[in-house]
């Protein structure tokens, strides 16, 4: 899948995030990362298309079955939702 | 730079559609302007891409068939004020919002989760339609139901646009 790399000097977790492009939660939530200097990888589900469309809302399904956006996935743990709290948390 | 600078002039006229409607049906729209504004540059992308403001923060089809609960306003907006105090997306949220009563977080999807997965099948798991009088009796004309609102009108046709809440003709049903 084609993820897009965001630089960030706190590189100690291995950040995934899977959004939407139109969507203000997943947008909220990039702007969380990005105030914490966070380095992560994202995708925007609704701009893929075909086999890579197929594969990113499996990926999504497997980390949070009911499959809404954003799902994050901060080393092991999953928050499915903007949950600022437990963002931070997982970052820390 | 303002906050409606930033975005293109469309943005901002329905913008000013959206809260104009809202208000006149007892609507709010979200007093977060930043926030909204990039809820509505999302319809009008959904729209570009579609023909249809599917929700902004839901993953849609592409099919208008399968997505027609999902536009926006969507058939689960009024229950998610209710409980929660806002839409899904935060488009539309209540006093109990904006009062700070409920807390300002992203809210679990009431859409069925089997309509996640592979759109919107009717009459399957059917939303909140239980407990019609179909014995009412005969009556002079049909009832049709706005499954956004809940309007009814009693009439031949369904109105072309909701006069409450402004959902368009294909989303009422035969209530009666």
């Amino acid at each position: 899948m084609n993820f897009t790399h965001v630089p960030g000097t706190n590189n100690k977790h291995k950040v995934t995030l899977y959004a939407l492009s139109t969507c203000g939660w997943c947008r909220k939530t990039k702007e969380l990362l990005d105030s914490q200097n966070v380095e992560y990888d994202y995708i925007y589900v609704d701009q893929c298309q075909g086999e890579e469309r197929t594969r990113a809302t499996a990926a999504v399904r497997e980390l949070n079955p009911r499959g809404s956006f954003p799902t994050l996935k901060i080393d092991d743990e999953v928050v499915a939702g903007f949950d600022e709290e437990r963002i931070l948390e997982l970052l820390a | 730079m303002s906050q409606t600078a930033k975005y293109p002039p469309e943005v901002n006229t329905l913008y000013e559609r959206l809260k104009r409607e809202a208000e006149a049906g007892g609507y709010t729209l979200n007093p977060d302007k930043e926030f909204t504004l990039s809820l509505v540059q999302g319809l009008i992308d959904n729209e570009k891409r579609f023909g249809y403001m599917a929700c902004p923060c839901r993953l849609a089809y592409g099919e208008k068939d399968k997505d027609i609960d999902i536009i926006c306003p969507c058939y689960y907006r009024d229950q998610d004020l209710e409980e929660f105090g806002a839409c899904y997306c935060c488009l539309y949220v209540n006093e109990d919002w904006t009062s700070g009563r409920k807390p300002h977080k992203s809210i679990p999807d009431r859409r069925p989760p089997e309509f996640v997965l592979s759109g919107f099948s009717e009459p399957a798991a059917s939303i909140e339609t239980t407990g019609t009088s179909k014995s009412i009796g005969p009556l002079p004309y049909p009832v049709w139901r706005c499954k956004v609102c809940g309007y009814l009108a009693a009439r031949n046709e369904p109105p072309g646009v909701c006069p409450v809440c402004k959902a368009k003709k294909d989303r009422f049903e035969r209530f009666i």
